[in-house]
């Protein structure tokens, strides 16, 4: 079969793919189904990716998203007790406006990039080379170096702000220190109290504590 | 034989579905953050595919910047996301509306 024609088919099957896994990601009810609907169109984006020669960047969505944010999205779905038909409501209501907006938005951006002068831009020689990665890379920690940090320390700052706001001190629950139970001693534990043997004599004794044979003469 | 327009318009298909997802799912706040994902695939793609066919590193480069961004961006979403069905037992933004903007 002619290479060209099985790339076709391949971008008209991974992008058909993948709108119909949009599709269901903002219309199916059970939110856990969304989740792995927008799996499906991560993957199938990949494949598209793959088929515009950005290797990495393809692999990189397959492995940051699909393996790390959408297993997220998966978790928190899971933890949340979701009422359903809650969730619902208002979907019909919603649902011809956001049809309507979606159409006309759709139709504005067809006519505003110009589709028919953009189709005579066909796939000429690949600009990377030999490798993509090589590529990229070379930019990457060269050219772009100081955004490349700014990018390391924006997902530091999201790490620490992630677990700073869902830290939270629990109230009334006992939790065991091992560093205190260790460290403790003896004198924290017993302390010896010198107590006089005998009261003395000028003190009156106490008229309700004290025993009846105190009091006798 | 792919061209440019392919990529262009899939892109544009996959922002119109994420915008109407916007629209009808009022209700949770996780389709709507599903939903953004989703846009910022479509303009990914926009991005690889005119690297791609015009030969510029810069694309890539902006989309590997973009899926950093993002990644925090779910991160700290969802997190507060987290926190709000802690405090309030409810995802739904007709109710997150205790700050009265």
């Amino acid at each position: 079969m002619n290479t060209d024609l099985l790339q076709l088919l391949c971008f008209y099957l991974f992008g058909g793919v993948a709108v119909i896994g949009a599709l269901m990601v903002i219309s199916v009810k059970n939110s856990v189904h969304a989740v792995l609907s927008l799996v499906l169109t991560f993957f199938s984006m990949a494949c598209v990716w793959l088929l515009a020669e950005a290797e990495f960047l393809a692999i990189a969505l397959v492995v940051v998203y699909v393996g790390a944010v959408m297993v997220l999205f998966l978790f928190v779905v899971m933890m949340l007790d979701i009422k359903q038909e809650v969730v619902r409501e208002g979907f019909i209501r919603y649902l011809p406006v956001g049809i309507v907006v979606a159409l006309v938005m759709l139709a504005e951006m067809l006519a505003m990039i110009g589709v028919k002068s953009m189709a005579t831009q066909t796939l000429g020689p690949n600009p990377a080379g030999e490798s993509n990665v090589a590529w990229l890379g070379q930019a990457l920690y060269t050219e772009f170096l100081l955004p490349f940090e700014i990018a390391a320390l924006i997902l530091t700052v999201g790490i620490v702000a992630a677990v700073a706001l869902t830290l939270r001190q629990r109230l009334g629950v006992r939790h065991q220190s091992a560093g205190q139970q260790v460290a403790v001693k003896a004198t924290d534990r017993v302390r010896v109290v010198k107590v006089p043997v005998e009261r003395p004599a000028s003190v009156s004794p106490a008229p309700v504590v004290a025993p009846p044979q105190e009091n006798a003469p | 034989m792919i061209t440019l327009s392919h990529y262009i318009v899939l892109g544009a298909i996959l922002f119109c579905i994420a915008v109407a997802g916007l629209f009808i799912n009022r209700k949770n706040v996780i389709v709507l953050l599903m939903a953004i994902e989703l846009m910022l695939l479509a303009v990914n793609t926009n991005f690889v595919a005119f690297s791609r066919f015009f030969g510029d590193v810069g694309g890539q480069v902006f989309v590997f910047f973009i899926l950093t961004v993002a990644a925090a961006e779910s991160a700290i979403g969802l997190a507060i996301l987290v926190l709000l069905f802690r405090n309030r037992s409810t995802i739904n933004v007709a109710e997150i509306d205790s700050m009265k903007g």
